[in-house]
């Protein structure tokens, strides 16, 4: 089957991945930054995404619609997201350790209440072949893109243009720039944060039911392995801005598949270490983006993450 | 004015009353402020333990039956005792992790990671030192361990301190990183070749394990948990370094005016708690598996984590808090084979307790009770004053 591409191979493998494994990171980013955009930090995005995978892959099974499983994922990101911003309204509560937290026991629970998940198939979100036109099955495997992706590449300048021209995305930002100026303009601060969590919260849960419904496509406990927090990162590394938070999420997916892409030519020599490849570019990426001294000056001035 | 007051009083009786009044105020707000950390931890301990009972009862399982069960596999017999101080040994260690930079205002919850590299350096080191006496192999594995596990955590605040990296996202990702690296590593350079489908490094020797207390059937990584706890709480709360991190965490503007050098502070600290955390993987080598594997990847790092946050950080607390969630970690396997709960059941039990303790730390100074109770007792005491 490979043998027509060779170690052409590689690149094709790592643009399918980029395209199959970024999904996730798309929706999670976007959400994320809607939240940091209000001015707090979910960490506890990790938590939403497997509990979203086990959600939506649970409700696929029993209801027998993918999409619907899709959007129970989402409806689970807004609880938890509205538990994390109902906890962090109250005074003296760290939104950082809440979502450490929330990591826990998100993915506690899921592992709990998704037990008997793990036999059972569920019906799995259909792909569109865009790759029929070439002979190579390589090829046309890495062309069969799901319908989430497209959502996801439409989303981030929906998602840009709602911060940025409607009055919803002024309140958000001015909420997140000086509580202060919110406060005395009548906006109830703890209300928008809360509120923008739930919606950052719905993203995540539906990039969750992607993990679970069509890349990797299957409900297991290691499903996720730190993609929720290194979409929290990926935010910082785009600055706040939904539009890089895409190029960056599609860069992430395509690192993440190098591992994979690799021992599928042959090269199995370090592959524990290519698949650590994501997880030192964030860290790379994070190392040279920060600065000691100064701030960015795209950083929403309420979050405390990146000081 | 001079209203006729109802009750005849002589003025020093009056001011003595309130004298003492306010004596025993500020001496009962001193106890109160002394033990408030106590008794709001032992509250959401119990309000967890309620809001996990009614998740269990929706599951079907009468709460106090699961709770009795969880007593007696933690806590009831010696056996099981001794069970729940051996796993609450790496928890210590790994709580020190996140609780030691923590003074300094550092979320770091990379303990796992820095539990792994202490692992495999430890084996490293037992391994390349074939002939020397037990005594010596052990010393040198406790100082690759901790010195491995140091380097790892102090990297972080070196990130954080020279280049403003967020620590909580940056350690959690190092985890990420050491666990690739020991897999990579056992798989490859370090492989055992008479280990077939578990990869790991070849056995320390028996004579080089680390064994038992006198008198126990608790392992010595006890001793070195309870010591750290100890040494730490000195380091913290006793001397000149714990006063510069302490004013570094509560104001760094401020730690930055008088000249403290907050990045060596940073760094040092974080070189500590990865130091502790290294020196749990040491223990889980050198004392239970006899070699570096997979099985060093047990989620202690994580727990860890929690038991830094219930103990409020304080490194004495982390004691008995490690007591706890290591006996609800060691009941765990009795859940699983009496009630038929899945192993993650520990994990929700304790993401609930996790939750429950950051949320009451909105009560801090809000304990309304004590107010009513401070002021009955000012209004009595003034009476007793007036009648006397």
């Amino acid at each position: 089957m490979s043998a027509g591409l060779g170690n052409w191979g590689v690149p094709v493998a790592v643009l399918a991945g980029a395209i199959r494994v970024s999904t996730p990171f798309i929706f999670v980013s976007l959400g994320e930054c809607i939240t940091e955009r209000s001015g707090r930090v979910n960490l506890g995005l990790e938590g939403t995404l497997v509990m979203g995978a086990m959600v939506g892959y649970g409700t696929s099974y029993l209801s027998g619609s993918p999409w619907l499983g899709v959007f129970a994922a989402g409806l689970m990101g807004v609880l938890l997201g509205a538990l994390h911003g109902l906890l962090c309204s109250r005074p003296r509560v760290n939104d950082v350790a809440v979502g450490i937290g929330l990591m826990l026991f998100g993915s506690g629970l899921a592992f709990f209440l998704g037990k008997p998940l793990i036999q059972p198939t569920a019906p799995r979100l259909p792909a569109i072949p865009f790759g029929f036109w070439s002979d190579s099955s390589q090829v046309a495997d890495a062309l069969r893109v799901n319908a989430l992706f497209l959502i996801g590449v439409v989303l981030a300048p929906l998602v840009s243009f709602a911060l940025r021209r409607t009055r919803w995305g002024l309140i958000v930002r001015t909420v997140g720039e000086s509580a202060e100026a919110a406060r005395a303009m009548g906006y109830d601060v703890n209300r928008v944060r809360t509120l923008a969590t739930m919606a950052g919260g719905f993203l995540a849960g539906v990039g969750g039911s992607f993990l679970s419904l069509f890349y990797p496509g299957s409900w297991n406990e290691g499903l996720s392995s730190g993609q929720g927090l290194m979409a929290v990162a990926l935010v910082i590394f785009a600055r706040w801005d939904p539009i890089r938070c895409l190029y960056a999420s599609l860069l992430f997916g395509g690192a993440s598949a190098l591992g994979p892409a690799l021992q599928a030519v042959g090269v199995t020599k370090g592959y524990y270490l290519f698949n650590a490849a994501p997880y030192a570019l964030t860290l790379l990426i994070m190392v040279l983006s920060s600065s000691a001294t100064r701030t960015s000056a795209d950083q929403p001035a309420e979050l405390t993450v990146a000081r | 004015m001079n209203a006729p007051s109802p009750v005849p009083t002589s003025p020093a009786g009056a001011s003595g009353a309130v004298r003492s009044a306010r004596q025993s105020s500020a001496l009962r707000t001193d106890w109160l402020k002394k033990f408030e950390p106590f008794f709001i931890s032992l509250g959401a301990v119990l309000a967890a333990m309620l809001l996990f009972g009614v998740f269990l009862a929706i599951d079907g399982l009468n709460p106090i039956d699961v709770y009795e069960e969880m007593f007696r596999g933690a806590f009831g017999t010696w056996f099981s005792f001794q069970n729940t101080l051996q796993r609450s040994a790496p928890l210590m260690l790994t709580a020190l992790c996140t609780a030691l930079p923590a003074h300094l205002g550092l979320v770091v919850i990379g303990g796992e990671g820095a539990l792994v590299v202490g692992g495999v350096a430890a084996a490293v080191a037992g391994l390349s030192l074939p002939h020397a006496s037990p005594y010596v192999v052990l010393t040198c594995m406790l100082f690759a361990g901790a010195g491995a596990g140091g380097l790892w955590i102090g990297l972080v605040g070196a990130m954080r301190a020279y280049r403003g990296v967020n620590e909580t996202i940056s350690s959690l990702l190092m985890s990420y990183i050491a666990i690739a690296l020991m897999n990579h590593l056992v798989e490859g350079a370090l492989r055992d070749p008479e280990s077939l489908n578990k990869p790991a490094t070849r056995h320390i020797g028996e004579a080089n394990m680390l064994g038992p207390m006198p008198g126990l059937d608790v392992h010595w990584g006890l001793f070195y948990g309870v010591i750290a706890c100890l040494v730490a709480y000195v380091l913290m709360r006793r001397t000149v370094f714990g006063f510069a991190a302490q004013m570094t965490g509560g104001n760094l503007r401020a730690a930055l005016l008088s000249g403290l050098r907050v990045r060596h502070l940073m760094v040092f600290s974080c070189f500590l708690a990865g130091a502790a955390a290294g020196t749990a993987g040491m223990v889980e080598v050198a004392a239970v598996h006899g070699r570096a594997n997979a099985s060093l990847v047990a989620g202690y790092g994580y727990t860890g984590i929690l038991v830094a946050f219930v103990a409020r950080q304080n490194p004495l607390g982390v004691i008995p808090v490690a007591l706890l969630l290591g006996g609800i970690g060691a009941s765990g396997g009795l859940l699983q084979r009496n009630f038929n709960l899945p192993d993650a059941s520990v994990n929700v039990l304790q993401g609930i307790l996790f939750m429950v303790i950051l949320l009451s730390e909105t009560l801090y100074g809000r304990l309304d009770i004590w107010k009513f109770a401070r002021r009955a007792a000012a209004n009595k005491s003034a009476e007793a004053g007036a009648v006397a």
